[in-house]
């Protein structure tokens, strides 16, 4: 049986140029819609209005709750119906895999990044929020000039991790034909029927780009870890 | 929303003439039970192994868990269940590799799906166990040792049975994700709960009704694992420890 490396000699351009970019893409936008979009929930979780405690409190535990391959699901199917309503039209609107993938991760990431600002919200002295009000600071002002630059500095090497994670998870996009790394690389090997090659080079290119971004985060970690 | 929902189709019959929709659903969720906890055998195994590995002075030992763990974290679910599914039976002798692809239906991705998800969590465990075993002070395993045990000793009457209760709630969340990543298992064929949802709106074409029940289905699930294992946490729980708070991590 033999092995034709040549296969990724042929294809390496495509993959980076179609599928690293779509990977690349879909993780910044996830990321930051995630985290802007967690930090409110874990406000809302915080908050002392009940109600609104209780339906960020819900959201989270749904989307913690069920697989992310079925929300992905979900929300390719759930998307068009949800645009269509938004916009008024009579039929579901097409939506590419790309923006079903960008709303899907962004949403499911939320509860995620919530959870960890959560923590850092709860790890600030309340003083600090005391002191924030007795200057004269309104809420609003407080959780943005005070309690969120220090939470999310005491977080940041968990948000990172966490990103490198959904970095790796953007992969599953494969379940609704789209063309990220891996997919572009799927599409590749079953043409040529070269599925060892690609995937084994998929694996040592996921590996070296998680590694090299989990050892920066790391470092990272030690710099800033001696504050308090 | 212009959608006809039709919630009467989860109890007719399903193409396969097994028996109705929702039936099929259940079986999906016995299959992912089967694969969650088959592979969270292999999980806590050698997760315990190689967590408490890599908590000895044997410097080689360390690096070589170190090196299990970095595999196996920074490779994505998915590409390491097409690792197992495609690659590995081609790597292998000729008479191994066939077996492997000849395997029946199930079996043919059951067992791939196991191996991969119980490695991929064994890696998550292993961090667990080793963040529990230096989370004890080291006065324990010096007591130990005091007292005449040998270090194999030590760990298995004091380290070990004290660790192992601390890291529960942290292993609990590790359980509820590996019964969530089964789903990852689709992409090799298998028909768990999540694929057969998949599969039910392909041929139903009842897309919202097939994914409420598959998700209504793991909402319950979560919910006994989560009161089964509060109980057996109270039950084990180290006297005089406040709860083992979890501290905040990263997770999917």
């Amino acid at each position: 049986m033999g092995f034709d490396f040549d296969v990724i000699q042929r294809s390496w351009v495509y993959l980076f140029r179609e599928g690293m970019t779509f990977t690349l893409t879909l993780t910044a936008l996830a990321m930051a819609g995630g985290i802007v979009f967690g930090t409110l929930l874990a406000m809302m979780r915080l908050s002392s209005m009940k109600p609104v405690s209780i339906l960020a409190g819900a959201y989270v535990n749904l989307m913690r709750s069920i697989p992310l391959v079925l929300v992905i699901f979900w929300f390719f199917f759930l998307v068009p119906y949800i645009g269509a309503w938004i916009l008024r039209e009579p039929n579901p609107i097409k939506v590419g895999a790309f923006w079903s993938a960008a709303i899907t991760f962004t949403l499911f990431e939320a509860a995620y990044y919530c959870e960890i600002m959560r923590a850092g919200i709860q790890s600030i002295p309340r003083g600090q929020v005391w002191s924030g009000y007795a200057l004269g600071l309104d809420y609003w002002q407080t959780m943005a000039r005070i309690v969120l630059p220090q939470a999310f500095r005491n977080m940041l090497p968990v948000l990172l991790t966490q990103t490198i994670i959904l970095f790796q998870d953007t992969s599953l996009v494969y379940v609704i034909s789209a063309t990220d790394f891996l997919g572009a690389a799927a599409k590749v090997a079953n043409r040529d029927y070269r599925l060892v090659e690609m995937y084994s080079f998929v694996a040592v290119v996921y590996f070296v780009v998680s590694y090299g971004l989990s050892a920066l985060v790391r470092r990272l970690q030690e710099r800033i870890a001696i504050i308090r | 929303m212009n959608y006809n929902w039709h919630w009467q189709v989860l109890l007719e019959t399903e193409p396969g003439g097994t028996g109705s929709y929702l039936l099929y659903l259940i079986v999906g969720l016995g299959w992912t039970l089967a694969t969650a906890l088959a592979a969270w055998v292999i999980a806590l195994a050698l997760g315990a192994l190689i967590g408490t590995l890599r908590t000895t002075p044997l410097k080689w030992v360390v690096r070589a868990g170190n090196l299990y763990v970095e595999i196996f974290r920074n490779i994505p679910l998915i590409v390491q269940m097409f690792l197992w599914f495609f690659v590995l039976p081609e790597l292998m002798p000729k008479g191994i590799g066939d077996w492997m692809k000849q395997m029946p239906p199930p079996w043919g991705s059951y067992v791939p799906a196991v191996l991969c998800l119980g490695i991929f969590t064994s890696v998550r465990v292993a961090e667990q166990v080793r963040a529990g075993i230096n989370s004890l002070p080291r006065g324990q395993r010096m007591a130990g040792i005091a007292t005449g045990l040998t270090e194999t000793q030590a760990y298995r009457y004091v380290i070990l049975p004290q660790a192992f209760r601390i890291i529960l709630p942290p292993l609990t969340s590790e359980f509820m994700n590996i019964i969530k990543n089964s789903s990852v298992a689709l992409t090799i064929g298998l028909l768990e709960l999540t694929g057969r949802a998949r599969s039910m709106q392909e041929f139903s074409f009842k897309v919202f009704e097939a994914f409420t029940a598959a998700t209504v289905i793991y909402l319950l699930t979560n919910l006994i694992v989560v009161l089964a294992m509060r109980a057996l946490e109270k039950k084990v729980r180290v006297p005089g420890l406040i709860a083992a708070g979890n501290a905040p991590q990263a997770g999917h």
